[in-house]
């Protein structure tokens, strides 16, 4: 390739280049402008550029560190519970042989039940401590119904997620595990290796690449939940299931303190970098192997 | 080509939109209520009368309506002719000047007929800038045939400690009957709607003279005590996330007692329709503790246009139809009395058939009366506003108190400690405000 070629398709390049710079760098920069100015909506008039008190008031509020920790614990939890459960479930559907795409659809369908849907339909039918069904099946076993968004809100949400996520761990993982070699396992069985170690020498090291997949989405879209939150506990009681992205929500459009949630977001997006470098190290090492 | 394929298709869309006999369109944003509804099924006779006016709806859920409005009428985007807002907005919007003052609502429109307390709520400055479609206090309501039971008698004018006496008297947790069913879902205009109330009751305010937080105070500490504690022994299970549409669920299916709530609640719990003890629901004012002040709040949904609107003199029209006399006779005859929107107007509380449609009017307007937003506490007070107080934080503040109490009733927090971080976050964020002002 001559040199005046390679310079002809940089310059092909430019203008899709430039729009998806353009496209990244406006929202960014109109965030990072906003986030030094003192701007409420509802107080016109009082606009003015205040540096980075935006990002002090905003880490300094006690309601911070608390939704640092609920956003990182829900975070962690789903992340182990569909993984688990959903490399065991993988498991019990590689055995099932007959009606297996039947059972993968049955499986699959949560994962496309709206956010809000499922939300309410687990506070409602199946959480709530008077109609409840899961209410309904404590008092027939003689126990006291489980409050679940005033004892255990933060636990509530979780199983929620997680049970929107486990299908798509399961799928991930399903797919991956019937690529395995049956020639390997059969060996594997010849050489008088038990169920449990085939488990764990031949099928999770086979796995371990899906699972980091698995992972990584999962966290991408986990870090932002939001959806189960306003629709169930409105991030209370107290600041029990405030994340961070609700906190952010609170503040623009509860408050309309258009600064602090500009910084807030900024903060959020730091974070999501933070926790992405961290499990890249982690688990990218997997993906290169 | 693609283009101009798009553009001609864009072309025919806006012409298709536009209605080609109607002059203006009007873009009314309002709340998913019954009564509202009611006005958008009858926008026909509206423009029957004003054949040059087309009427479009955008209707939401109270919270997303506030989001969308409160944004739309800061950014100066101009989608809307008409909002629907609260009586809490009405005097703040009006100050910022994003209000058109309704000077021109004509003769037929009769401000005089106003309930003054309401007309108090919607004006500044002696100027209409808002028009009343339905107004509400709260009340007390609650079950005869379970208080003719345990040999109680509900006065006119209770006290807090009769009910608190009557609720752990009357609570069967095992029959599921629950001596009082109360507000407990974090919020604004949920929870802190009535907790607010209540202080005010109980001596209590939310700010001093200074504008200093008053959470600190022994007031508000008996206030939250003595609603934990009654909700703990009396109160049904899950009480921290029930709101007003899920006590009046509870209330419908007997399984409180007592309901103290929006006057609104009385014309469902009385409708055999939907309630299961629709004949058996007696009426009461809101408690009070001997300090002068009923735990009342005043409340209306009310009709304005935004400053800047192009079509002014079409957006009033709409108002005085909507919120008229007419408009209540006309709900009247198609719907029957006990559906007309209440609480605006001494006329209706003085026509006779609403009086026999509705039993629970003397007592609606009785409660609106009792509460005043210029002077809602026993210790003087800043803020206008009896049920919150109308400065702009108060929405953002009083939703994190809100959450607050709600932890402090579901025991996640103890009573002291919810109140520390209730003083703590509020003079924080009255900081940044700039109070005092």
């Amino acid at each position: 390739m001559t040199e005046g070629m390679r310079g002809l398709g940089r310059l092909l390049l430019t203008p899709a280049v430039a729009l998806l710079f353009l496209w990244m760098i406006i929202p960014l920069g109109m965030t990072v402008y906003f986030s030094t100015l003192r701007y409420n909506l509802l107080n016109p008039g009082m606009e003015g550029f205040v540096g980075l008190d935006n990002f002090r008031y905003f880490l300094t509020d006690p309601a911070f560190l608390a939704s640092l920790r609920n956003t990182l614990v829900l975070v962690g939890a789903v992340l182990l519970i569909t993984t688990v459960a959903g490399t065991l479930v993988a498991l019990l559907l590689d055995e099932v042989i007959v009606g297996r795409s039947i059972v993968r659809l049955m499986v699959i369908a949560p994962f496309f039940v709206m956010p809000t849907v499922s939300a309410l339909v687990w506070k409602n039918l199946l959480m709530h401590p008077v109609s409840g069904l899961f209410a309904f099946i404590g008092s027939s076993l003689g126990l006291t119904p489980i409050d679940w968004f005033a004892e255990a809100p933060l636990l509530a949400i979780i199983l929620i997620v997680a049970w929107q996520w486990l299908p798509f761990a399961t799928l991930i993982l399903l797919t991956a595990l019937q690529s395995l070699d049956e020639e390997q396992k059969e060996a594997a069985e010849m050489d008088g290796a038990r169920a449990l170690s085939t488990f764990f020498y031949i099928t999770l090291p086979h796995l371990a690449r899906p699972i980091t997949v698995v992972i990584l989405i999962e966290t991408i879209f986990l870090l932002t939940v939001f959806a189960e939150i306003f629709v169930t506990t409105g991030g209370g009681p107290g600041l029990q299931t405030t994340n961070i992205a609700f906190l952010i929500y609170a503040q623009a459009l509860i408050q309309y303190d258009v600064g602090a949630a500009s910084a807030g977001g900024l903060v959020a997006v730091v974070l999501a970098n933070i926790v992405a470098f961290f499990l890249v190290r982690l688990v990218g090492r997997n993906l290169e192997a | 080509m693609k283009h101009r394929c798009g553009a001609l298709a864009g072309a025919i869309f806006l012409f298709a939109a536009v209605p080609t006999f109607a002059e203006t369109t009007l873009t009314i944003a309002t709340v998913n209520n019954g009564d509202m509804i009611r006005m958008q099924g009858l926008t026909s006779a509206f423009t029957a009368k004003h054949p040059d006016i087309a009427v479009k709806w955008v209707t939401l859920e109270e919270n997303v309506l506030r989001q969308r409005v409160t944004t739309d009428i800061a950014t100066k985007g101009g989608q809307f002719d008409v909002l629907t807002i609260g009586t809490y907005e009405v005097p703040i919007w009006a100050k910022q000047n994003w209000l058109v003052p309704l000077d021109g609502l004509g003769a037929d429109y009769d401000v005089a007929d106003l309930l003054p307390k309401i007309r108090d709520a919607v004006s500044v400055g002696g100027k209409l800038y808002a028009s009343p479609f339905y107004g509400e206090s709260s009340m007390l309501m609650y079950r005869t045939d379970v208080f003719q039971q345990a040999g109680l008698t509900m006065p006119g004018d209770p006290t807090w400690d009769f009910i608190i006496e009557a609720a752990k008297k009357i609570t069967d947790k095992s029959a599921g009957l629950y001596g009082v069913c109360l507000r407990g879902k974090a919020g604004w205009g949920e929870n802190m709607a009535f907790l607010t109330a209540m202080s005010n009751s109980l001596g209590a305010r939310w700010f001093d003279e200074k504008w200093q937080p008053q959470f600190n105070s022994p007031e508000w500490k008996k206030t939250l005590s003595t609603y934990v504690e009654l909700m703990k022994e009396a109160g049904p299970p899950g009480a921290s996330s029930n709101g007003f549409n899920e006590n009046l669920a509870l209330f419908n299916a007997g399984k409180c007692g007592m309901w103290i709530d929006a006057t609104v609640a009385a014309s469902f719990v009385t409708n055999p329709k939907d309630s299961r003890v629709a004949d058996k629901v007696g009426f009461a004012m809101a408690p009070n503790a001997g300090l002068g002040k009923n735990a009342n709040w005043l409340w209306a949904w009310n009709l304005a246009v935004p400053a800047g609107s192009k079509k002014v003199d079409a957006a009033v029209k709409f108002i005085a139809w909507a919120t008229g006399k007419d408009y209540t006779g006309l709900v009247a005859s198609k719907e029957g009395w006990a559906n007309v929107p209440p609480g605006t107007r001494t006329s209706l509380y003085e026509n006779p058939e609403y009086l026999k449609a509705a039993p629970f009017a003397k007592l609606t307007l009785a409660s609106i009366n009792a509460a005043d937003p210029n002077h809602p506490t026993v210790k003087p007070v800043p803020y206008v506003g009896v049920q919150y107080a109308a400065i702009p934080e108060f929405q953002g503040i009083g939703t994190a108190v809100g959450q607050q109490f709600s932890a402090a009733l579901s025991g996640a927090t103890s009573v002291d400690a919810a109140l520390a971080a209730a003083q703590s976050l509020t003079e924080r964020e009255m900081k940044r405000a700039g109070y005092p002002k």
